[in-house]
């Protein structure tokens, strides 16, 4: 999966370093900002009302 | 050299073997990958909604529309004005509608905490994971008789009431409330000394009964409960702090002397 995008990013290494960079600071960011507080509700703690 | 002379025998591997490892592979970069999202999802849960939710509920603060704390004249030595406490029938808000913030709270135990927004509601999306601390609705707002009951994160999300085990017996807890409408009760600072902390099942709601521990019982006290998880990072229980009030003072007046206290 990984060597295939490796194989099919265009450049040489050092662009190829700086691009999976890019893309792991994008799929993070996007993780932060909707997936991680999307999924924080169903997380089993962090409640601290009583009753129902 | 064994490995050389098996090597030709490793190179052609039969078809059903190559899309076997190949399918293996991926499974096992889904896996790392999935581990590497989990300690990502940690860092934003302990870490960053912290940072969030600090600064969110910093800005609610400044923003929140109230009337300035009086200081002395430049030319007075007396220091800060302390607000002279009052004993008699305390004036008490109306109920604000859901998610308005309402008042800010500080515990000067807490050295170091920031004073934190209190706001109408305790449900996590829209009042304890983005305004800090929430109002249970029905129960008695600031000096009211009957049970002021607030719930807040113990941890993450600012963690408003992660230092609450701390609080000792008559420990001052101080409410301010907002300009609001301006009607009685607001601007009013409202002085609780804690009483008692217990730790219950979350099943227990006559902790926050307008008599704590006495659902149905008709108030003739003016209580503050705070209510947080426990132990930390679970759900299984919740710690619950109770107090009374001590007196109120108008915010005109000056400032309570337990907050002078802590600054000093």
């Amino acid at each position: 999966m990984y060597a295939w995008l490796w194989r099919h990013l265009p450049g040489p290494v050092l662009v190829r370093v700086l691009l999976v960079a890019v893309l792991v600071a994008a799929v993070l960011a996007v993780c932060f900002t909707w997936v991680f507080p999307a999924v924080a509700p169903f997380m089993p703690f962090n409640d601290t009302t009583v009753g129902e | 050299m064994s490995a050389r002379t098996s090597a030709p025998a490793r190179r052609r591997p039969s078809r059903g073997a190559r899309v076997a490892y190949g399918v293996l592979g991926v499974v096992g970069e889904l896996l790392i990958t999935l581990g590497v999202l989990v300690l990502a999802f940690l860092v934003w849960q302990l870490w960053w909604t912290d940072v969030q939710g600090n600064r969110a509920q910093a800005e609610v603060v400044r923003e929140l529309p109230r009337i300035p704390v009086p200081t002395p004249a430049p030319t007075a030595s007396s220091g800060p004005l302390v607000a002279p406490e009052r004993h008699d029938e305390p004036p008490v808000m109306a109920e604000v509608d859901h998610a308005v913030t309402f008042a800010t709270i500080q515990v000067p135990r807490w050295d170091g905490e920031p004073e934190r927004p209190v706001s109408e509601g305790v449900d996590r999306e829209t009042v304890l994971d983005v305004l800090g601390v929430g109002h249970y609705p029905g129960t008695a707002m600031p000096g009211g008789l009957g049970n002021v009951a607030l719930a807040g994160h113990r941890t993450t999300f600012a963690k408003p009431f992660n230092r609450v085990a701390e609080l000792q017996e008559g420990d001052p807890i101080v409410l301010r409330t907002a300009t609001v409408d301006g009607g009685p009760g607001t601007d009013t600072w409202y002085v609780y000394r804690v009483t008692s902390w217990q730790v219950v099942k979350p099943s227990q709601t006559e902790v926050i009964a307008p008599v704590p521990g006495k659902p149905g019982e008709s108030p003739t006290e003016r209580y503050l409960t705070l209510t947080t998880c426990h132990p930390m990072f679970s759900a299984r229980e919740r710690y619950v702090v109770h107090a009374v009030l001590d007196y109120w003072a108008p915010v005109a007046d000056g400032t309570p002397a337990e907050l002078l206290e802590g600054a000093s």
